[in-house]
């Protein structure tokens, strides 16, 4: 069985970390990281940029594209794409994509800041 | 307690302190004691929360004991009353801080930073005092950190500090909730104060950058709090993408001896590709609002540069398109200079001279008018003119790292000027210099 880790914390919190506590917090990150590489245990790893770079895509008919990071929390968080877009606009078109195959519910699009593809097969 | 609990309840005190003040600010209705609270709020999550651990809500937790501790302070001084025990005064602090924290809304917390932001930025005082204020109520860095920054002494900073608060109680405080234009004309003024504190960083010289660096750190961290608050407002992504993807060269801007390295000739593999991610992610975003604003052209033409991975694939005409779009909505000559470095490019120096020509009476004390005009005109062959235009910036250049470029220009003139091969000894000297 595979198992999503899905990083949560307060961004006001992280925002306010100088260059060399987020360092030294990805330092000891990749410590952890790097065990589970050599048991070839680690799948894809991806740090999101900021909510504030987020858009939402709401599964309506139309689709209605909000600023802003998903925030309904009566609904749950089901999986996650990694596509690859030259802007957002084409990601949301991905998205609108989806969400015409699969209605309801909305999707949430944020840019990837760091992303290490790992090396396990489901 | 090891250090990076410390260093844990340090940062946790610096993100909750624009909310927290803020909150006091509109409960006490004056800097000072609102300052003080949160102090004093400090003081004792420096002693408590190392052994309770942290609370749910810092935010919270500072605002209920900083109102608390003031008024005490008060009620001590009025009536003489004995104070209550410490421990006692936050006792149940546990349960109160959770529905406190339940109570503070959105919509306050919004109105509370922006109110305590736009009171630092109030049109009354110089921009250098709003600057000052900001960083002291907003960012909470001390008057030492601050009169580093500026590159002036405590004391002068000190009562730089202490003149814009006199001036601010002096003008009175709008504490009642902003109507829609109030608030958005707030946020202009936030955003400009922003802005500011920005290039007060920098356009710091090599020999500065290090220590002013830290200024630009906090208006990107201020950017992206008032972006957090209004996510739908296209200027202000437009102003964070700007300021981020300015910042993102900064370890590239400056030759180990301290002077200033042009775009076309910094290492582009020292950019920080985060930075410009995040900056490309939200003027991309900005841009889908069909709502265009300075800080959004600015931002997509530093988009352009940051996309280019080499100097020579850099998109000019975009960049010369971009500029006359920034000249119809803010229209200054600093703006045709900047569109005529776009113009060489596309149309080459001349027509870029003739655009420039006409701002000559504005510009006649501006330093990179000269420095512009020279590189022009060295292009063309003029080189006489050159040097007069040369000249005339060194005499007017602001930084060391300012002057030192333009000599290096005036070098290569010189230089170009020998007959070929004739006098080596006088090139080696030149470049000595």
């Amino acid at each position: 069985m595979l198992y999503a880790i899905l990083c949560y914390h307060d961004e006001d919190f992280v925002g306010s970390w100088s260059k060399d506590q987020d360092e030294a917090v990805m330092k000891k990150l990749a410590v952890v990281q790097e065990k589970l590489t050599q048991q070839g245990r680690l799948g894809p790893v991806a740090r999101l940029l900021p909510t504030t770079a987020a858009a939402t895509l709401r599964k309506e008919d139309p689709p209605l594209v909000l600023d802003g990071p998903y925030a309904e929390t009566k609904e749950q968080l089901l999986g996650f794409y990694i596509v690859d877009c030259k802007n957002l606009d084409e990601a949301l078109d991905v998205a609108r994509d989806l969400g015409a195959a699969n209605p309801g519910g909305a999707y949430e699009v944020r840019p990837v800041g760091v992303f290490r593809p790992g090396g396990i097969s489901a | 307690m090891s250090d990076t609990d410390t260093a844990w309840i340090e940062t946790a005190l610096t993100s909750a302190r624009p909310q927290a003040v803020g909150a006091l600010l509109r409960y006490f209705r004056d800097l000072d004691t609102a300052e003080e609270a949160f102090q004093n709020a400090c003081l004792r999550a420096l002693k408590t929360w190392p052994q309770n651990g942290p609370p749910r809500d810092p935010a919270a937790w500072l605002i209920m004991v900083g109102r608390n501790v003031a008024i005490d302070e008060v009620r001590r001084t009025r009536k003489q009353q004995p104070l209550p025990e410490d421990d006692q005064a936050i006792s149940d602090l546990d349960d109160a801080e959770g529905a406190l924290a339940e109570r503070l809304d959105g919509s306050h917390y919004r109105d509370d930073i922006l109110r305590l932001m736009f009171i630092c930025c109030h049109p009354q005082l110089p921009a250098t005092q709003q600057i000052a204020l900001a960083l002291r109520i907003v960012s909470g860095l001390t008057v030492k950190q601050i009169a580093r920054a500026f590159l002036v002494s405590d004391a002068a900073m000190e009562q730089r500090i202490t003149r814009a608060k006199a001036k601010v109680a002096e003008a009175g405080t709008p504490f009642e909730t902003p109507g829609a234009i109030e608030r958005s004309e707030r946020l202009a003024g936030v955003a400009a104060m922003i802005y500011l504190i920005f290039n007060e960083g920098y356009s710091a010289s090599g020999d500065t950058a290090e220590i002013r660096k830290p200024l630009c750190e906090e208006a990107i961290r201020l950017a992206r709090l008032l972006l957090r608050l209004f996510q739908s407002e296209p200027e202000i992504m437009g102003l964070t993408a700007l300021i981020l993807l300015q910042h993102a060269r900064s370890a590239a801007r400056f030759a180990a001896d301290g002077s200033l390295i042009l775009l076309d000739d910094q290492d582009r593999s020292l950019w920080n590709r985060t930075m410009i991610a995040e900056g490309l992610a939200l003027i991309d975003k900005a841009m889908r609002h069909r709502r265009s604003g300075p800080y959004q052209i600015q931002a997509a033409i530093a988009a352009l540069h940051a996309r280019a991975a080499t100097p020579e694939e850099t998109d000019w005409t975009q960049i010369d398109l971009l500029y006359g779009a920034l000249e119809v909505v803010q229209p200054s000559p600093v703006v045709t200079l900047n569109r005529a470095v776009a113009v060489s490019k596309v149309r080459g120096p001349q027509a870029a001279l003739d655009l420039i020509e006409p701002l000559a009476p504005k510009l006649a004390n501006y330093f990179h008018f000269y420095g512009v005009r020279g590189a022009f005109l060295m292009q063309l062959g003029r080189n006489d003119e050159a040097r007069v235009a040369f000249d005339r910036a060194i005499a007017l250049a602001n930084t060391s790292a300012e002057a030192a470029h333009i000599r290096m220009h005036i070098d290569r003139l010189i230089r170009d000027s020998q007959p070929k091969g004739a006098n080596g000894g006088a090139r080696q000297g030149a470049k000595a210099k």
